[in-house]
């Protein structure tokens, strides 16, 4: 690979989102990140700190209820992305429970970790990770309610100071 | 191609690495690591090449939680022994190929 001009030297990943499926990726991005040597700081807010509190991250499910792109591979039921997993069938009880059993069961595959052993490792390799003060405060969150390791509760300022940089993109999910 | 480390022909790939793992010795772990700025290899660096080494002669994908879960290194020590780019590093200065994975 050619030497860009202008790397990515830092990535500030805001997680905005608290199911499995919605917060993910950007766990993936942020150790990605950090294994080809980039910074990266996650910045938990509004339902995105369902993963980072204490109560709540080891249980978190893949939506099946109003998310039209499920499809009969995601479910991991073994038949072809073009099947379409009908939206109705989301909403019968323990189908979301179902799905999140079996993508689990699929990550592991991949050697995708659980979200808390996922934070472990990013926190490990020197990522950053961050609550969001407004979030906080709008679910009544107290610092003792998170994850023992969050690096910090930010305002939106905070979270733009710590940014800071050549070479950072911030980037929402 | 070809290229000469610490005095020996070998096959590398463009990004310089070894494309025939036996060809692979510890002079020339030595000479990868001073390049990639990883200075100089200790008994802990050492038993994370040979670890890899293992794990690619046994045809394992390798990862970092993978490499973290082995009992030779936590993942923060292999972040601190090989810094900015842990796992492509340790492989490259162990002699084998760059890890594809995303994990």
């Amino acid at each position: 690979m050619n030497t860009p001009q202008h790397p990515v030297k830092k990535m500030s990943i805001i997680v905005s989102r608290g199911s499995l499926d919605g917060i993910y990726p950007a766990l993936i991005m942020a150790n990605g990140a950090r294994m080809e040597g980039i910074e990266a700081s996650l910045f938990f807010t509004f339902f995105g700190l369902n993963g980072l509190t204490k109560s709540t991250m080891d249980n978190l499910k893949v939506a099946t209820v109003g998310n039209s792109a499920l499809n009969m591979a995601m479910p991991m039921l073994g038949m072809p992305m073009t099947v379409p997993f009908p939206t109705w069938m989301g909403a019968i009880p323990g189908v979301s429970a179902f799905a999140t059993h079996l993508m689990n069961k699929e990550m592991e595959k991949l050697d995708v970790p659980p979200v808390r052993e996922f934070l472990e490792m990013i926190s490990d390799s020197g990522g950053k990770i961050f609550a969001c003060k407004l979030a906080m405060d709008m679910f009544k969150l107290k610092n003792e309610d998170l994850w023992d390791r969050v690096d910090g509760v930010l305002t939106v300022g905070q979270f733009y100071e710590e940014s800071a940089g050549e070479g950072t993109h911030i980037l929402f999910t | 191609m070809k290229k000469t480390i610490a005095g020996k022909e070998v096959d590398v790939n463009e990004e310089g690495y070894l494309t025939n793992m036996s060809e692979w010795n510890e002079q020339i772990a030595a000479e990868i690591a001073a390049e990639e700025g990883v200075g100089t290899l200790t008994d802990a660096h050492n038993k994370v090449l040979q670890y890899l080494r293992q794990q690619q002669a046994a045809g394992v994908a390798l990862t970092i939680r993978g490499v973290g879960k082995s009992g030779v290194v936590t993942i923060k020590e292999l972040y601190d022994l090989f810094p900015g780019g842990p796992l492509k590093k340790s492989s490259k200065i162990a002699g084998i190929p760059k890890p594809v994975g995303c994990i």
